[in-house]
């Protein structure tokens, strides 16, 4: 209990005064030093488990296609688990939990938008991004059109997908663990973006995959932990649960029905394209397909992978209705002087208090442990996805035109990855105190409505050719950009203005269907000579497509 | 150089194979179907939740669960269910049928 009263203190003194450093020498941080023992005892195990294997991976990456896809060997069963390390941020265990906390029925929107994905990935999409590409998703996109154009359109997408979705990250992080270990934010956001890049640089895919792989471990398990432990509370019933629920929650029996998350259809069909067609565009998800030996193991991830998230976003339930009956109640957690709900150390801490009360001030080092290993497991796939989009796609195929070396190629993305880390810290420090809630709306709306339908066009449509992919590409890339920037989120909550120029939360309902309009359009349209070309390759490309015979195969270690 | 031409001629024997074209098909309008499925249960699931909010809210069995939590985790294990159904019929019939073709290809 001390331990929790200190954790609080040093938390209120941090987000009141901003002073950490100055508060160096007083009682208050000689008991910060005592309340964060634990947490930071795991998390220390953690990165030197981590380390140890960025050591050992580092010492296998020969070639490039170890650092980019870790040699092609990972499992479907690892790489379920890794891409379910990937894609469970902290920002879903704790976002998804605070909201079910805050609003009941409502977080369940979120967690099935955000499973519903999967399947599409794996019909649509897996195995022939399997047998097409090679490290990237603009391999495949390009594969028989113009390397150029296609290249720069997605690695433009992809790297404002992965800068946005690091800045959102590291923001979280810096708030997270200045919160969870009292550490400054900017050590925090520094330590975050030291680890990755050494992750990334040295131990490449391979690395970054037994992070993923460990992560999802310890997330998986903690986040039964607390369920369990919840559920045991109330004799396995979900009726004693949500009985419990109604009866201290002030907003009652309303936490059992959807409430005002969503009202406007249009907002609410826009909503599940975005998430739903999102998720099968981020390019940090698309390139783990290329560390599996075959179309089968593609296939096999995303069944383990759609299995382990769908688990995970269930326990989140679990989590966020034992948070209202077990934290909202304890009054040693509650916020007194905002009063309601709210808790101490602010919205995303249903699910770390609840660990509190479960498992006491061990398991609580031990989540707050989790939630830092997740944020550090989700930038590196991000940074490693953006490092490739800017060696293989910019620098490889279009700056040098397939003229370079192996070698020379891994060194770029070994650079791009520590520019990229530079740039994520500089921008997690800048957009401190900003408004980051568009992120996801921006970061999935590019996703659904640029990467997407391209991606689905080049394996799927005969006619598609180079300006039609280009241009239906960029009228989604810029749509969706645009109106984000149009809409409440930035243009009233962050530039000011009184009323927003788009009245929708998420564009994607009109951007998405725009590219793919776009592209058979102006694919229609084009009579050129590559065009024409560009038809004819198409059914080599189907052969590769749907048998593998040509495809890229496992590395010969 | 002989890899290539190797790769081609297989090519040629694959687009002349019926077998190609009945997997291709198949493995297609299987996919498709599933999708609109997915699609469906889930734009289903958003509609009910624009229009249909008294209905989810609706008790269960009498008690204070309502109908909207077996159907929100419904949704969950629909998606996981269906990705088995797809991954159980590749694995075996689509997968068998690649390795035939493949295997006449040489």
């Amino acid at each position: 209990m001390k331990t929790l009263n200190a954790i609080v203190a040093a938390a209120a003194t941090l987000l009141l005064s901003g002073a950490a450093l100055a508060a160096g020498a007083d009682m208050g941080a000689a008991e910060k030093q005592a309340t964060n023992w634990h947490a930071i005892v795991m998390f220390v195990i953690f990165v030197g488990i981590t380390l140890g294997i960025t050591y050992w991976a580092a010492r296998k990456n020969k070639t490039a296609k170890d650092f980019y896809a870790a040699g092609g060997g990972i499992t479907g069963f690892q790489n379920g688990l890794a891409i379910a390390g990937d894609y469970m941020s902290a920002a879903s265990f704790l976002g998804i939990s605070a909201l079910v906390y805050g609003s009941g029925y409502d977080g369940l929107i979120f967690s099935v938008g955000w499973l519903v994905g999967w399947p599409i990935i794996l019909f649509l999409i897996a195995e022939r991004l399997r047998n097409l590409g090679k490290f990237t998703f603009a391999d495949v996109a390009s594969y028989r059109l113009a390397q150029g154009p296609v290249r720069i359109f997605a690695a433009t997408s992809a790297l404002i997908v992965v800068i946005f979705y690091l800045i959102g990250q590291m923001v979280g992080a810096g708030q997270l663990i200045k919160l969870l270990f009292g550490l400054d934010y900017l050590v925090a956001v520094i330590v975050v973006g030291a680890l990755m890049m050494v992750y990334v640089t040295f131990g490449g895919m391979t690395a970054t995959t037994w992070v993923q792989i460990i992560k999802a471990c310890l997330l998986l398990g903690g986040a039964t932990f607390i369920a369990f432990g919840v559920m045991s509370t109330f004799g396995f019933s979900f009726e004693a649960l949500f009985t419990r629920a109604i009866e201290v929650h002030p907003k009652g029996g309303a936490i059992m029905a959807p409430g005002s998350l969503v009202t406007n259809p249009i907002d609410a069909i826009s909503l599940g394209l975005t998430l739903m067609f999102g998720t099968a565009g981020l390019p940090h998800i698309l390139m783990r397909f290329f560390t599996v030996p075959n179309a089968k193991e593609a296939r096999k991830s995303v069944f383990y992978a759609t299995g382990f998230i769908g688990y995970f976003y269930i326990l989140t339930f679990i989590i966020g209705f034992g948070a209202i009956t077990l934290v909202a109640t304890d009054p040693q957690y509650l916020d007194a002087a905002k009063g309601g709900l709210a808790l101490k150390g602010g919205g995303n801490m249903p699910a770390i208090w609840l660990a509190h009360a479960i498992g006491g001030d061990i398991f609580l080092g031990f989540i707050s442990a989790v939630a830092f290993a997740t944020i550090l497991a989700v930038v590196s796939g991000l940074t490693l996805a953006g490092a490739s989009a800017i060696s293989h796609d910019l620098y490889a195929s279009v700056f040098a035109r397939g003229r370079t070396t192996e070698a020379r190629e891994v060194r770029v993305s070994r650079i791009a990855s520590l520019g990229l880390g530079v740039i994520a810290v500089i921008l997690g420090v800048i957009f401190e105190k900003q408004n980051v809630a568009f992120i996801v709306a921006l970061t999935f709306s590019i996703a659904a409505s640029a990467t997407f339908p391209v991606l689905v066009m080049a394996m799927f449509s005969k006619s598609l050719t180079t300006r039609g992919a280009v241009i239906g590409g960029y009228i989604g890339l810029v749509g969706s950009v645009g109106c984000v920037i149009l809409s409440k989120v930035v243009w009233v909550q962050s530039f000011g203005f009184a009323e927003p120029l788009f009245p929708f939360v998420y564009p994607t309902l009109f951007t998405m269907p725009a590219a793919f309009i776009g592209c058979w359009l102006f694919s229609k349209m084009d009579t050129s000579a590559r065009a024409q070309a560009e038809r004819a390759a198409y059914e080599a490309q189907a052969i590769r497509s749907e048998t593998g015979l040509g495809a890229e195969g496992a590395a010969a270690h | 150089m002989t890899q290539v031409s190797s790769t081609q001629d297989a090519g040629n024997k694959i687009r002349n194979n019926p077998k190609f074209h009945e997997l291709v098909r198949k493995r297609t309008s299987f996919a498709w179907t599933l999708s609109a499925v997915m699609l469906a249960i889930y734009f289903g699931f958003i509609l009910l939740i624009a229009y249909g909010k008294s209905f989810l809210g609706s008790s269960l069995s009498g008690g204070v669960t309502t109908i909207g939590f077996p159907i929100g985790v419904g949704v969950i294990l629909a998606a996981i269910a269906l990705t088995g159904v797809y991954v159980r019929r590749a694995n075996t019939e689509f997968d068998e049928l690649n390795r035939q073709i493949i295997e006449e290809a040489r």
